[in-house]
């Protein structure tokens, strides 16, 4: 029943600014090649979440989410 | 399913149809046209602009159609022919706006440039300021379209060629930003004053350009650390012509709209003083340590900036983003054809009530948590466009704004000399300005 965080990122909107990387170095990479954003921890820690919540606000394509969801849930 | 593109509600006539359709109201009053097409169409509506129909959407769904089409379905540059005698005729770019858009990203706008740029911004808003004295008055569209003619030409372009510009030359860049009469979509030559003006203003550039160039091949080549995009463009033969014309389009972008939301945004934090009170302690607090407003303005200023995002939401700096359809598209139920213009509106969308409540009133508290009501609607939240042509420069436009805001009310307050409702915008022109007079009152803080 505990919540968890379920982060999302739209490749058709990341425009390669890397500032997720910045705020969250653990949660985002980069994909050189493509330029664009990696996420590397789908439902990282609770201890993650202001880190989190800075990359998608501060995302300048607009292109990341963060979702709760109950553990129990399907994905 | 798909209806056809004829059964498009079209929006009634305000302003008699000329000959040319709705083009006579969208040069005087293209505010309440665009808002009409929703009033009266919903969310999908037409107007008429000389030989073509202009599809506008508004809306969460039928925006993110919009700003979700292909590079290959919706072409930007088509869209614009007001720009084609601004950036010159004979400038031939090999890329695409998208493939530019990318250019100027991977480069002057790169995540690890912004600290370099922010030392630039503040050091170029300190040298502005040093002249005020402890009071006096300054006319906000003169003052920081100077501004951010020096940032913008420092960042992008490079430091060495900022040092040869002077108000000069943001007098007649300021001419070419007056030249985009939306007459253009009838004939982008017409003899009329704005386009003469516009036209003088190009070649009076080119010839401070070419006087800059002619300095430099005097001097001689210098080393690669001393070098900016002027050597660089120089060392391969560019001509004044063609060298100005990607200079002009470079800092196209980056200067009316953060000209514009600078004052804008210093008039509404003078309309509500509790907002203002609200932001300079803000501010206060964050330098009371002595930190740098290069290190600051890259950071979170929360309350700074859910004003500028309200000032962005009311005022836009684009009103209307356009795009000419190359393969058919759907839209909002209906099937779209080649060679029509589609359009989405910041005014219109950023307004609409059920997703901003009270959307009239000036309210910063929207972005703060929980509402985040930029994040919430992401497709109607849209003074940046959205998509993936969503503005690259949002950043380093935030950036800025933070920077001067933070220059400005540390050392200064600000009063109206005229009564509030009388700063509007002239709207007359694509690109929108302010009506001058919006002269402003400053006074060195006592503290």
């Amino acid at each position: 029943m505990t919540a968890t965080m379920r982060v999302r990122a739209d490749l058709d909107l990341c425009q390669g600014h890397q500032m997720c990387q910045g705020e969250a170095p653990d949660v985002f990479g980069f994909d050189e090649d493509a330029d664009l954003v990696v996420v590397l921890q789908e439902h990282p820690e609770e201890s993650l979440r202001p880190q989190v919540l800075a990359a998608v606000k501060y995302c300048p394509a607009m292109a990341l989410g963060l979702l709760d969801q109950r553990k129990d849930a399907d994905d | 399913m798909s209806k056809p593109q004829a059964d498009i509600p079209e929006v009634s006539y305000a302003v008699p149809d000329d000959g040319y359709g709705h083009l006579a109201e969208l040069r005087t009053d293209p505010i309440s046209l665009l808002m009409r097409v929703r009033e009266e169409c919903g969310d999908i509506g037409r107007f008429r602009l000389a030989e073509r129909d202009v599809v506008m959407v508004s809306g969460a769904e039928a925006n993110e159609q919009f700003f979700r089409a292909p590079d290959s379905t919706l072409d930007q540059a088509a869209a614009y022919p007001f720009m084609t005698p601004i950036f010159g005729e004979g400038v031939v770019f090999d890329a695409s706006p998208e493939e530019r858009q990318q250019m100027l990203k991977n480069q002057a706008l790169r995540g690890d440039m912004m600290r370099g740029h922010a030392a630039t911004i503040e050091a170029e808003i300190n040298r502005m300021v040093s002249q005020w004295g402890d009071e006096g008055e300054i006319d906000l569209l003169d003052w920081f379209a100077e501004l951010t003619i020096y940032t913008t030409s420092s960042c992008l372009i490079g430091k060495p060629f900022r040092e040869e510009l002077d108000a000069s030359f943001a007098e007649h860049y300021h001419h070419l930003e007056k030249g985009t009469d939306a007459l253009a979509y009838v004939d982008a030559y017409a003899d009329i004053e704005s386009f003469r003006q516009r036209d003088a203003a190009r070649v009076a550039l080119v010839a401070l350009v070419q006087a800059i160039i002619d300095k430099r091949v005097a001097r001689g080549t210098v080393p690669k650390e001393e070098r900016d995009l002027l050597d660089v463009l120089i060392s391969v033969d560019y001509g004044a012509d063609l060298i100005t014309g990607i200079f002009i389009s470079m800092m196209f972008a980056g200067h009316h709209t953060s000209s514009g939301t600078a004052a804008w945004g210093l008039i509404e934090l003078m309309r509500h003083p509790e907002q203002m009170s609200d932001v300079v302690a803000e501010l206060d607090d964050l330098y009371a340590d002595g930190s740098d407003i290069s290190f600051q303005a890259l950071r979170s200023i929360p309350r700074l900036e859910a004003v500028l995002k309200e000032t962005l939401r009311l005022h836009p700096p684009l009103i209307i983003l356009l795009r000419l359809v190359q393969e058919e598209i759907e839209l909002a139920g209906h099937t779209i054809a080649p060679g029509t213009m589609v359009a989405a509106s910041p005014k219109v969308s950023n307004r609409i009530g059920e997703d901003f409540p009270e959307p009239e009133s000036f309210d910063p508290g929207r972005y703060l948590d929980p509402r985040q009501e930029d994040l919430v609607n992401r497709w109607t939240w849209i003074p940046f466009g959205a998509g993936k042509h969503r503005c690259v420069g949002s950043a380093f436009a935030m950036m800025q704004l933070k920077a001067i805001f933070s220059v400005i009310l540390r050392d200064y307050e600000f009063e109206m000399t005229q009564p509030s409702e009388d700063y509007r915008d002239d709207v007359s022109k694509m690109v929108i300005q302010l009506q001058q007079p919006c002269r402003v009152k400053y006074k060195r803080r006592s503290r």
